[in-house]
């Protein structure tokens, strides 16, 4: 039985995994911060 | 003021928390790509293949730094909630809340390169086996966590559920750790027992640089949760607001 599937799956699913854990609050608050500058400029233009 | 309650006091105030963590996290991120580069070069290209096992144990320089993570993680979960619940620290019931995701992607990777590792060396992805089950139930108190944050409206309501909930868990720690000892399982005893290592220099040293690596990415994936968490928390407070101003300017 060749082992390289099961590694390169191993090796492959973790990457994913762990880019997604790290890429995912990056998103959320550049997400965030977009919406509360856009909830300032309204403000401000209400003002 | 006493010297430890003014850190305290300082460490925990959210701005603080916010400047300095932002300033840390690009070097966690540094360190823990330099360790997983080297790591892997050795574990995937220096170390040799295993005399039974053949390639698949390069599989080990990623699954048992991940089981220990799991493990690890929760059990700072279950002593931050404590902190959390006893000195009512809020930093520390954001950083239970953060650690949460963290702590079941790692535990989610255990269980599937564990799976990915054991058909070729024991010849079937799953059995109901101690070791096993237990760290499956594992990531459900990950994800029960999370569920039972989202589930209040009120963030401090929410994160001090959650404290209690972590505490509450870690009864599981040593149910998992102690399993391969109570109980007959078809997963091996610990790697790194009371006697030492077990394994050879050769892959020991890239199993040490790997789980040393997931150290720092739990370190700067943990601070850049709980900045974004306390962004959420505190955008109506004049610090998130001034922030906001600075970003635009």
């Amino acid at each position: 039985m060749s082992h390289t599937p099961f590694i390169l799956g191993a090796y492959g699913i973790s990457a994913v995994l762990l880019l997604w854990a790290a890429m995912a609050p990056v998103i959320n608050k550049r997400k965030l911060l977009r919406q509360l500058k856009n909830r300032q400029t309204r403000m401000d233009k209400s003002q | 003021m006493n010297p430890i309650y003014l850190f305290f006091h300082k460490t925990g105030s959210p701005p603080w928390f916010y400047k300095y963590s932002g300033k840390l996290i690009p070097w966690l991120w540094a360190v823990f790509l330099a360790l997983t580069v080297y790591g892997l070069y050795l574990g995937l290209v220096v170390a040799p293949a295993d005399y039974q096992q053949g390639e698949s144990v390069r599989i080990m320089y990623l699954h048992v730094p991940s089981a220990w993570m799991s493990m690890m993680i929760y059990g700072l979960m279950a002593i931050m909630g404590f902190i959390a619940l006893v000195w009512r620290i809020r930093i520390m019931e954001v950083l239970v809340i953060s650690s949460a995701p963290v702590g079941a992607a790692f535990t989610a990777m255990a269980l599937i390169t564990g799976s990915l590792w054991g058909r070729p060396t024991w010849g079937t992805y799953w059995v109901w086996d101690a070791r096993l089950t237990s760290e499956l139930v594992l990531l459900f108190l990950y994800i029960g966590v999370i569920l039972l944050y989202n589930a209040f409206d009120e963030p401090r309501k929410a994160a001090r559920a959650a404290s209690l909930m972590s505490i509450v868990g870690a009864i599981n720690l040593p149910i998992i750790y102690f399993s391969v000892e109570w109980w007959n399982t078809l997963h091996q005893g610990s790697s790194m027992g009371s006697d030492g290592p077990g394994i050879h220099p050769s892959m020991l040293l890239p199993l040490l640089l790997m789980a040393t690596a997931t150290k720092f990415y739990y370190g700067a994936n943990l601070l850049t949760r709980a900045r974004l968490t306390l962004l959420k928390q505190d955008h109506r407070k004049r610090w998130v607001q001034d922030l906001v101003s600075e970003d635009r300017r």
